[in-house]
C-alpha cells in the first residue's frame, strides 16, 4: 500500500490541529498510524507527532498529503529545515550569530534544495543569493549591506571527509607530521600525487619562503616549474628579492650560492636588485628587458605561471609587484586559489598559514619546513588531505624534482 | 498603548486581492483622509493612545493597513512575508522604520507567509493565529519559537474574513468577539476552550467589520453601524466610540487593520 510518513509540530494539541489532520486523513479515505508523539510539558513547549499515512492508490496518497500539508503536516523528507538567513546591517559586519565556516565541503538547504557552498574556505560567513539560489563563502571584510548571511546551524550540512575510503596512498599517509618516517617514500608519493593532479589537468599551487633561495634550492624549484608542475606561486617580497639577487649577482643575502662565500659589500646586492626591478617597472618587464635571465621568477614569467606577492611590515623596497594592502593581497590569493587541487608549501610560516586559511579541505596539501611547529599548525587544521614533512627544504626539493623529472627517474 | 499608523496619501483600490475589493468601486481619496484623520484623533484623544506614523510610499496603496507590517514584540520586529506580490513592496519600508527605532529585525523563511498582527492576536496569555487564506500555519511555529509563547492556529474558512482580525477581537483577558462562520469547527472549539467569555457577532455586523476594533481598556474604536453589538457591549461595561470607515472597508479593512500595536 502506498504510504508516506509525515510529521507535524507546534501547539498541535491545544489548537486541535492534530485531531483535525487525523480526521482529514480518514475523511479523504486513507488510513493513519501514529508512530511517535511527544507532548510539550509547559504551555510554551511545542508538541510533535510522526504519522504514517496509508492510501489505496498513489493518487489518493498525493491528494491526502497535499491537503494535510495545508495544516502543517509535511512528509519527513521535505520537512528538513531551510537555512536561516538574516541581512547584514552594514558593509563589513555580519548579522549576530552568523554561521562560521570550516574548510570542509558544506551544503545549505535553500528553497527545499540542498546546494553546495561555493568557494569553501574556513572562518568565513555564508552568503546566499535567494534569486539565483546559490551560496558562497564570504570573508567578513567583503560582506555588503543587505547581503543575506546564514545564521545559526539550521539547514547546514558538512560532508565529513573521513568517511571516504582512501583512494590513493597520499590520502592514506597524510594527516601526520613526519619527523622520523622514511622521507624518501613520502616524497615519492608526493611526486606521484602531483603527477596524477597534472594528468587530470589540475592546478598546483606552490607557496615558498626566501629560505628556499638561501639554502640553494631554487634550481630545483626552477626544474619543477619548467616541467609544468606549478601553475601558481604565492610568496612574499623576500623570495622574489633573493631570487632576483641570485639572478643578478649570484648571491642570496650577500652569500655566494655556488661558493658559500660572503661577497664583499654583499648586503648591498639585494637592495640593488630591488632598485633594478623598481627601475624596470615590474618583474615581468625586468625579464622582458633581459635584465633577469634566470631563476624562479624568470621561469614563472617564461612559463606563464601566475604569481601573487603579498607584502609584510618587514619588507625592503618592496618590489613593485608586491601588494602592500593585506586585504587586497588576501582577496587576490582567494581568487587564484579557486581551482587549485594541490598545494605545496615550503619554508614559510606566514604565507603557509595564510594560504592554509583559504584552502578548502578537498585540496591536497603538503607542508615542508625545518620547524615542526609550522608543519603541525597547518596539519592540525582538520584538513583531511594534509601531509607534513619536517626537513630542510633543499634536500626535499632535490629529491622531489628528481621524481618529477621524466628524464632522470631514479 | 503605542500604535503605528500610516496616512492614506496613496490609498486607493488598485488591485483585487480579497472579495471586498473592486476596482469598479474606487475609494474617495478626500473622504478616506477625513475618515483616517477622525480615527487618528479618536485614538489619541479618547483612547489616550500614543500614535506614531510611518511615511507612506507611492505605489503601495495598502500600506495604510499597518496591522500587516509584522509583529513588534520585546524589542524585536518580525517582518511580514506577504502572500500577494502587490503588498511585498511594503516590507522594506517597515523594516527600515523599525530598524531605525532600534528593533532587532527578524525574517521568517521566504516560503512562510506571515501577515503580522492581522493574523496574530493575543487574548489573556494565549496567542491566536489565523491561517489558510493569508498566513501559513508554519509561520505560527516559527513565530512561537521566537517569542517563546503558545500560539494556537485557527483555520479561516471564509474568504471574506481573510485575516484573523476581521473575525476575532480580544476585548480583555477573558473576553473576545468572534464571527463563528469564519472558522471551522475545530477553531470554534479551540476558542470556546480557551476564552471563558466568547461573544458571537451576527453576520450583518461582521460584514461591517465589527470584529475589527481597537480596544484600549474599556474603550473601543469601531466602524459605525453595529447597533446590536453596541447594546451588548455597553451593558458589559464597554464604551463604544464609533467612527465611519466605509472608504477603507472598500479594501477589506477597518479600524484594527489601520493600526499596529508597538507596545
Amino acid at each position: 500500500m502506498p504510504q508516506s510518513i509525515v510529521q507535524i509540530s507546534g501547539h498541535i494539541i491545544d489548537s486541535l490541529i492534530l485531531p483535525k489532520v487525523l480526521d482529514l486523513i480518514i475523511k479523504l479515505g486513507a488510513e493513519f498510524e501514529i508512530l511517535d508523539i511527544q507532548v510539550g510539558h509547559r504551555r510554551a513547549d511545542r508538541s510533535y507527532a510522526r504519522i504514517q499515512v496509508d492510501a489505496a492508490t498513489p493518487e489518493l496518497l498525493e491528494r491526502v498529503l497535499a491537503k494535510i500539508k495545508e495544516h502543517g503536516a509535511l512528509p519527513v523528507e521535505a520537512e528538513e529545515e531551510s537555512v536561516e538567513v538574516q541581512p547584514a546591517a552594514t558593509d563589513g559586519i555580519f548579522p549576530d550569530h552568523f554561521y562560521a565556516t570550516t574548510n570542509l565541503p558544506t551544503w545549505v538547504r535553500v528553497k527545499e534544495r540542498w546546494i553546495e557552498v561555493e568557494g569553501a574556505e574556513m572562518d568565513c560567513g555564508i552568503r546566499v543569493d535567494l534569486k539565483t539560489v546559490r551560496a558562497e563563502c564570504v570573508p567578513i571584510h567583503r560582506v555588503k549591506q543587505g547581503d543575506w548571511v546564514v545564521v545559526g546551524h539550521r539547514g547546514v550540512k558538512i560532508l565529513p571527509m573521513e568517511r571516504r575510503v582512501p583512494r590513493e596512498a597520499f590520502e592514506f599517509m597524510s594527516s601526520s607530521v613526519s619527523t622520523e618516517q622514511p622521507k624518501g617514500l613520502l616524497i615519492r608519493e608526493i611526486a606521484e600525487s602531483m603527477k596524477r593532479t597534472r594528468a587530470e589537468n589540475g592546478r598546483i599551487l606552490v607557496v615558498a619562503g626566501p629560505g628556499l633561495v638561501h639554502t640553494g634550492a631554487s634550481r630545483y624549484l626552477v626544474e619543477i616549474i619548467e616541467n609544468d608542475y606549478v601553475q601558481i606561486l604565492f610568496a612574499g617580497n623576500g623570495l622574489a628579492v633573493h631570487d632576483i639577487e641570485t639572478a643578478l649577482y649570484g648571491t642570496s643575502l650577500g652569500v655566494y650560492l655556488e661558493k658559500t662565500m660572503r661577497a664583499s659589500e654583499g648586503h648591498e646586492h639585494h637592495l640593488w636588485a630591488i632598485n633594478a626591478v623598481r627601475k624596470a617597472g615590474s618583474i615581468r618587464q625586468a625579464v622582458e628587458q633581459g635584465l633577469i635571465r634566470r631563476g624562479i621568477f624568470y621561469s614563472c614569467v617564461k612559463k606563464g605561471v601566475d604569481f601573487v606577492l603579498a607584502g609584510s611590515i618587514r619588507d625592503d623596497g618592496p618590489l613593485p609587484d608586491v601588494i602592500t594592502d593585506t586585504l587586497k593581497a588576501q582577496d587576490l590569493m582567494r581568487d587564484k586559489v579557486r581551482d587549485v587541487k594541490f598545494a605545496l608549501m615550503m619554508a614559510t610560516t606566514l604565507h603557509a598559514i595564510a594560504t592554509g586559511n583559504l584552502l578548502p579541505a578537498t585540496v591536497k596539501t603538503v607542508c615542508v619546513d625545518i620547524n615542526p611547529a609550522v608543519v603541525t599548525k597547518l596539519t592540525d587544521r582538520g584538513t583531511f588531505q594534509a601531509m607534513g614533512l619536517v626537513t630542510d627544504v633543499e634536500p626535499f626539493l632535490r629529491e622531489l624534482s628528481q621524481y618529477l623529472n621524466p628524464t632522470t627517474r631514479p | 498603548m503605542r500604535l503605528l499608523m500610516c496616512s492614506p496619501d496613496y490609498y486607493g483600490i488598485e488591485y483585487e486581492i480579497n472579495p471586498w475589493m473592486n476596482r469598479g468601486r474606487p475609494a474617495d481619496g478626500r473622504l478616506a483622509r477625513e475618515q483616517w484623520n477622525r480615527l487618528h484623533r479618536l485614538l489619541r484623544e479618547e483612547l489616550a493612545a500614543e500614535v506614531e506614523t510611518i511615511v507612506p510610499a507611492p505605489g503601495l496603496p495598502d500600506m495604510v493597513f499597518t496591522a500587516n507590517a509584522g509583529l513588534a514584540w520585546n524589542g524585536k520586529f518580525i517582518v511580514s512575508n506577504f502572500r500577494h506580490e502587490v503588498r511585498r513592496g511594503e516590507a522594506p519600508h517597515y523594516e527600515a522604520w523599525f530598524s531605525e527605532c532600534g528593533y532587532d529585525i527578524l525574517r521568517l523563511p521566504e516560503e512562510c507567509y506571515f501577515e503580522g498582527e492581522g493574523d496574530l492576536l493575543k487574548c489573556g496569555d494565549t496567542w491566536f493565529a489565523g491561517y489558510h487564506t493569508r498566513s501559513d500555519i508554519r509561520s505560527h511555529q516559527k513565530v512561537a519559537e521566537i517569542i517563546e509563547q503558545e500560539i494556537l492556529s485557527l483555520e479561516l474558512t471564509n474568504d471574506w474574513f481573510y485575516h484573523l482580525d476581521t473575525c476575532f477581537c480580544p476585548l480583555s483577558r477573558d473576553q473576545a468577539l468572534f464571527y463563528p462562520a469564519a472558522f471551522d469547527s475545530y477553531a470554534r472549539k479551540v476558542l470556546e476552550n480557551h476564552i471563558p467569555n466568547l461573544i458571537p457577532v451576527l453576520g450583518q455586523e461582521a460584514a461591517r467589520f465589527a470584529c475589527n476594533a481597537v480596544v484600549v481598556g474599556s474603550k473601543i474604536a469601531i466602524n459605525d453601524g453595529c447597533l446590536k453589538l453596541r447594546t451588548k457591549l455597553e451593558s458589559a461595561g464597554f464604551t463604544l466610540l464609533e467612527t465611519p470607515l466605509g472608504e477603507f472597508i472598500k479594501a477589506g479593512g477597518s479600524a484594527k487593520c489601520l493600526v499596529l500595536n508597538i507596545g
